[in-house]
């Protein structure tokens, strides 16, 4: 399939994250997403007056507060009235959207952010609540039984085994040791069986976070940063519901999105993937077809730091902070939602060849 | 800015009964599970999809060609759960599986009772064990259990035709949340239980919020300065409620009303009390009537002081 050419170039000029930790009791989520706002806007020395379009991704869901979003944007100072949208997903998605805003050339300045409080509630058992109401949802099959049946059917098939997936976890933890934002920094042993065969090591970290991104278009981006991280193309797909029906080894939506990204287009230097389970990152190698010579995760990824709903951006926010400080020129970006990988977003980000 | 002096949590329950309806196909596979017969539905293409759905994953091609598949299958992919959580469908160490069962392209998701997980690999051969109890539902499968026997290939016709069959789930839920309110609500919470009504103040425009959330919805920074309003307040407007809330023990009709109290920035909600319901009215001067235990005003009656006059609180309406 040919990718997509966009015919606006849009960048992301900034990026923040709070510290993730296990518990914020401390915090309401305005109080935990409005640092990272105030970060991102300070970056760029935007208002959100000059903000020309605002979308954020989260779930009622998480932390059991109905409408949480619109206390949310509190934060952002959202009078006079703004532009302003909010997906129930990952906050890539919402970033997606601000992405499509800005090409349609109704904005040049776009503010995305995503937060996720799961420590109030049992997340493995609210994730649940996303599954088919009539032959899932009835069995509460929790978010690391459903990795670990594709786990297991990787095994099966070869392609991985528990030392690999052991080395995927210490690789994750090592890397994120250069992370102040992540939750779990250095290695650490693998622990028991969750559900087997995935260990404690092999699952991620269950924690609160925030993150936002900044995007602009054009020469506004170049104002606004010195080496934007250019969105050379940007899709996402989604594959069956049902289990049952899709081969769990591969993931067919990444590898499609990716084409129409225009991934395979040229070599990427970094992949920010947002595998949560390590499992997963072997399956997702495979179907970006990435080599040794990419660096994966340099941030650590999920296995770091996963708070549910902006997991996701935060791969895309750490991708482009590469770019701004010049260690990638050509970077993918992914992020996942559903179970087992069944909804999966890809983008390219790249800088300009001179650092101005 | 004075730091919370304890976190506050209290336990939040979310419950969610939906009534779901079920199309012709889930309803003849449900209807049939509770008659232990197992359906399937077939594709353009001849695949036979168990659980069965109403369109085709790959075209979306409407699906309708009911066939009977087998209740004994083949353990796809496994993984071992040792400990059952809440709702699940064994209480007792378990592994999850998909099941392709005979006569079926796909799998099923399902638990498989065994007796640890050296007794399960991927290709073993397992059968439903039903449920003694059956409504209709993916739980009339108690679970799965290992059973020796020949893969039957073929799957049998069936018109999906059953008396009485089931035409609607309800999907009931419950999550269990630890609620904490956040620093500036904490605040505000504390204040209370000493009778106080603590707003917070933007930097920024000087507006003072009650209840305080955190931050300046106009400003977007947070708020900082705690300031005690109140505790007397005027009424901006309000309106008579007739219809008896479930579960409040309240005699109707009574008036709910927009109260901004002395000092603060905005109106907060509450009921008005102490007065006949139809001679409340637009600048009525109130106070708040504390709660048996004191931690929060039950309502607001009037002072007796003259009414506020329309411009005291026209830009608070």
């Amino acid at each position: 399939m040919t990718p997509h050419r966009p015919d606006r170039e849009v960048a992301i000029v900034a990026f923040a994250q709070s510290d993730h930790r296990r518990r914020t009791d401390d915090l309401s989520e305005v109080e935990m997403v409005m640092p990272v706002l105030h970060d991102v806007l300070r970056q760029t020395g935007l208002r959100t007056s000059d903000i020309g379009f605002t979308c954020s991704g989260s779930s009622d869901y998480l932390a059991g507060r109905a409408f949480s979003f619109t206390m949310a944007l509190d934060g952002v100072g959202a009078w006079p009235p703004i532009s302003e949208s909010h997906v129930e997903t990952d906050g890539a998605w919402a970033l997606y959207e601000a992405w499509v805003k800005l090409l349609t050339g109704e904005a040049d300045t776009a503010l995305v952010y995503s937060y996720g409080k799961s420590s109030p509630g049992s997340v493995r058992d609210v994730l649940t609540r996303q599954l088919d109401p009539y032959y899932l949802a009835p069995l509460w099959p929790d978010s690391v039984a459903l990795a670990a049946l594709q786990a297991q059917a990787l095994v099966d098939a070869g392609v991985t085994d528990e030392t690999a997936l052991a080395a995927i976890a210490g690789r994750s933890r090592a890397d994120a040791g250069a992370n102040p934002h992540a939750q779990l920094p250095g290695a650490r042993p693998q622990g028991e069986y969750v559900v087997q065969p995935l260990r404690t090591g092999d699952c991620p970290p269950i924690g609160d976070g925030a993150a936002a991104v900044i995007l602009a278009v054009g020469d506004r981006a170049r104002e606004l940063c010195a080496r934007p991280a250019w969105i050379r193309g940007m899709d996402h797909r989604i594959e069956a519901h049902s289990l049952g029906v899709r081969d769990l080894t591969d993931s067919p939506s990444t590898r499609l999105a990716a084409e129409r990204a225009g991934v395979f287009e040229a070599p990427v230097d970094t992949a920010e993937l947002h595998a949560p389970f390590t499992s997963q990152e072997v399956v997702l190698r495979r179907a970006l077809d990435l080599d040794e010579s990419v660096r994966v995760n340099p941030s650590g990824g999920a296995l770091a730091a996963n708070p549910v709903m902006a997991a996701g951006l935060i791969r895309l926010g750490e991708a482009a902070a590469r770019v701004h400080r010049g260690d990638s020129d050509r970077a993918l970006a992914h992020a996942t939602s559903g179970p087992c990988l069944q909804q999966n977003l890809v983008a390219v980000l790249e800088g300009e060849p001179h650092v101005r | 800015m004075t730091p919370p002096s304890e976190t506050l949590r209290a336990p939040l329950v979310v419950e969610f009964p939906f009534t779901r309806s079920l199309g012709p196909v889930q309803s003849a596979f449900l209807t049939g599970l509770r008659e232990q017969t197992v359906l399937g539905v077939r594709t353009e293409t001849g695949e036979v999809l168990v659980p069965p759905v109403e369109y085709d994953p790959a075209t979306a091609a409407e699906l309708r060609d009911l066939v009977e598949v087998g209740a004994t299958g083949t353990v796809t992919t496994w993984a071992w759960n040792p400990g059952p959580r809440p709702g699940q469908p064994l209480a007792t160490p378990f592994a999850w599986v998909l099941v392709r069962l005979d006569g079926a392209d796909t799998a099923l998701l399902h638990a498989l009772d065994a007796p640890g997980p050296e007794a399960v690999r991927t290709g073993m051969r397992v059968r439903i064990r039903w449920a003694a109890e059956r409504s209709g539902a993916i739980t009339d499968i108690a679970c799965f259990e290992p059973y020796d026997s020949d893969p039957v290939a073929e799957p049998g016709s069936h018109d999906g035709r059953f008396a009485d069959p089931v035409t609607g789930i309800v999907a009931a839920a419950r999550l269990d949340y630890t609620y904490s309110p956040g620093r500036a609500q904490t605040r505000y919470l504390h204040a209370l239980t000493e009778r106080r009504t603590v707003g917070e103040r933007c930097p920024s425009c000087t507006k003072v919020y009650v209840p305080p959330r955190g931050a300046c919805p106009t400003c977007g920074v947070a708020t900082t300065h705690q300031v005690e309003v109140g505790p007397r307040g005027t009424v901006t407007t309000y309106c008579i409620v007739n219809i008896k809330a479930k579960n409040l023990d309240i005699e109707v009709p009574y008036v709910y009303a927009h109260i901004a109290l002395d000092g603060a920035g905005l109106a907060l909600h509450g009921r008005i009390g102490g007065i006949p319901y139809d001679q409340v009215r637009m600048g009525l001067r109130v106070e708040p009537v504390w709660s048996e235990d004191g931690r929060y005003p039950d309502h607001y009656r009037p002072t007796g002081e003259p009414d506020a006059d329309y411009d005291t609180y026209k830009e608070l309406l």
